[in-house]
């Protein structure tokens, strides 16, 4: 599907915005295929020659680019995409069980369950689920992720209780992130630089994130004093 | 003597609005940047300099010394791009730096961009942080309305623009060439060095390139002084640095202390191990540091203290795993994950890292043999030393070392037939469990 002129006119402001933060435009590549992927979910052929008319280069460099970075989806995506963090820490702190029961959840059999890397979308395409690498938040381990906001400290039932919710539409929040989850091609225009206005919502940090200054606190510790 | 912990970039964590302008400049924030900017920039650097401040994202370089690499008067624009894109597994402190304390962030951004000349700064951070990524735009948008950020910043005629640039997942992003070549709108591959980034970095202009703690360390510095800095920490690894503990002990979480603390002090801090589970394994720095037994409970975490126990300090990310843990299914997971994330560009990385996996796998399913091990071996030489960045030297870090310490572990699989461990022991919940049976 071609973008409508409607679309292509907001897409070509917001992609004139982008190039101008930079010195150089190709610079600008990264943030304009996630604008494109805020359009339609994913990144298409049509997002990509989007990106290369926007910046004077060809439909195959972009693609190059578009291909090598884990973020970027080369079909349509959930409107949540689920990713539970099945790298070391997280998966032997039970992110290996997580993603098993919640991909048997969503309907996959035995074997994709155990061993699958490929993507599982739930049949009403409203929830994804993919392994993540270390997404940064060990101290909150196991970690979800969707659409790229923390839900810390999960357990299967949580995580399958998550995904009940999402595909029933009843609002759910992230442990540490904005009062409203907003869906996945939102977030793909927070990437693209477009703030939603939502920086303020949530706590400055999570419990752990705090405890060596809960303890310092306590114990009247701190740092010299000049 | 300095007391256990020093929080200094945590301090303010615990403020509801510690990460807006007006949280951080109640607790002091933004009184460092008209002092700098009252200086010489090269005052700064070396003030910086003096201070002992080596970079908080691994390497351990001397951040001041970095500065002074700049070429200056050279007629180039010059470049600060900070790393924020940590991904190194276990590691889990600027996250919660920038999305607490954004603003100190920033506050260093200017004092160092003064320093080192640039007018132009870039926050290249991962994407896969929604909520870091608002509150770092929030920030600059209001550095820029206290007129921290623009044109003629603070009436001294020192111009600064900040981009915050979101990645899109490559952990590869974080080697610094190819942080660069990714910023400038290319497949994130790393750059042969030299030309090094000082002097041939984005846009083939001169480059400071450093990690997000290190730059927040900056203000800090300014404001007390060199001294200050250098009266914490040890002989050759200054100041205070976030240790992260996850895992199997009972309370993980950050903890903001001199360089030097040891794991013994940590783990008590986190409320001991889990019940019942003793400490088995652990890395000092995430995944690309060699993992450490409980023999190192004392080791010195500074630079010197990690090396000299043949490791490495790294990112100090303390991933901490007890006696319910295969080492076989934490290096194979390890393993797979640079595997996924080695960019193909040379072939001891992008072939080694894929035999490696074929063998680990082997091991960890009880079908393993001596030559299996034996491979392993060669395959880890041959990539080590030989592979165009650190992503594939790191590749072979965590089966080495855990052949290193756990032969015997690995030799029991092929007795066995298989893993002996059960993954279901180490869970979150298994205590639960275990407690509700």
């Amino acid at each position: 599907m071609a973008f409508s002129d409607d679309a292509l006119t907001r897409l070509r402001a917001d992609a004139a915005e982008i190039i101008g933060r930079y010195p150089k435009a190709r610079s600008a590549l990264l943030p304009l295929l996630h604008l494109v992927q805020s359009e339609e979910g994913y990144v298409s052929g049509d997002g990509i020659a989007f990106c290369a008319e926007a910046l004077g280069i060809s439909e195959t460099e972009v693609r190059g680019v578009a291909t090598f970075y884990t973020m970027y989806k080369h079909e349509p995506a959930a409107e949540y995409q689920v990713g539970v963090c099945t790298n070391t820490l997280c998966a032997i702190m039970g992110g290996d069980q997580i993603y098993k029961e919640l991909a048997g959840h969503l309907g996959a059999d035995g074997e994709e369950a155990e061993h699958g890397h490929a993507d599982i979308k739930s049949p009403d395409g409203k929830v994804g689920l993919e392994r993540v690498e270390c997404n940064a938040a060990c101290d909150y381990a196991p970690v979800v992720m969707v659409n790229w906001e923390f839900f810390d400290s999960q357990t299967p039932e949580t995580a399958k209780q998550l995904v009940d919710d999402l595909r029933a539409g009843n609002p759910v929040s992230p442990t540490r992130g904005p009062k409203r989850l907003c869906t996945w091609k939102e977030a793909s225009r927070v990437l693209a630089g477009f703030g939603d206005g939502q920086a303020g919502d949530g706590p400055s940090a999570g419990p752990a994130s705090l405890l060596g200054l809960k303890i310092a606190k306590e114990r009247g510790w701190e740092a010299p004093r000049p | 003597m300095t007391d256990i912990l020093t929080p200094v970039l945590t301090a303010n964590w615990d403020q509801a609005d510690s990460f807006t302008m007006a949280g951080y400049k109640r607790d002091g924030g933004y009184t460092a940047v008209p002092k700098a900017l009252a200086m010489q920039p090269d005052d700064v650097i070396a003030t910086v300099k003096a201070s002992g401040l080596r970079g908080r994202g691994g390497a351990g370089f001397p951040t001041g010394v970095k500065w002074s690499f700049i070429p200056q008067g050279d007629g180039k624009p010059h470049y600060l791009t900070v790393n924020a894109d940590e991904s190194e597994p276990g590691t889990c402190k600027d996250i919660p730096l920038m999305m607490a304390n954004p603003h100190v962030l920033l506050e260093g951004i200017i004092i160092t961009c003064f320093a080192i000349r640039a007018s132009h700064a870039f926050i290249y951070i991962r994407g896969e942080v929604l909520h870091v990524i608002r509150r770092l735009q929030l920030a600059v948008a209001e550095a820029y309305e206290a007129g921290y950020l623009g044109k003629n910043i603070l009436g001294t005629g020192f111009d600064l623009d900040v981009v915050v640039h979101p990645g899109a997942g490559a952990y590869i992003c974080g080697e610094e060439t190819a942080l660069l070549t990714s910023l400038e709108g290319y497949r994130g591959l790393p750059r042969n060095r030299p030309p090094f980034p000082a002097v041939e970095g984005l846009y083939a202009s001169p480059t400071v390139i450093n990690n997000v703690e290190s730059i927040a360390s900056v203000p800090g510095i300014i404001n007390n002084g060199p001294e200050w800095f250098e009266g914490i920490g040890t002989e050759k690894s200054k100041g205070h640095g976030i240790f992260s503990l996850s895992g199997h002990v009972a309370n993980p979480g950050q903890f903001e202390a001199p360089l030097g603390i040891t794991l013994r002090e940590l783990i008590d801090l986190a409320g001991g191990m889990r019940a019942g589970h003793r400490l088995k394994f652990w890395t000092p720095g995430g995944s690309s540091t060699p993992i450490l037994t409980d023999q190192h409970l004392d080791v010195p975490l500074d630079f010197e203290g990690v090396g000299g126990a043949g490791s490495m300090l790294g990112t100090r990310a303390l991933q901490i795993f007890d006696d319910t843990t295969c080492v076989l299914r934490a290096a194979l997971r390890w393993t797979e994950f640079y595997q996924h994330e080695s960019c193909g560009k040379c072939t001891p990385c992008r072939e080694g890292s894929w035999w490696l996996v074929q063998a680990i796998q082997r091991l960890e399913n009880g079908q393993g043999n001596d030559e299996d091990l034996e491979t392993i071996l060669d395959v880890s030489d041959n990539i080590v030393g030989r592979a165009f960045c650190a992503l594939g030297d790191a590749a072979p870090v965590p089966i080495q070392s855990a052949i290193r310490y756990f032969r015997d572990e690995i030799i029991q699989h092929q007795k066995e037939g298989g893993c002996p461990f059960d993954p279901a022991a180490s869970t979150l919940w298994a205590d639960q469990a275990k407690a509700s049976r």
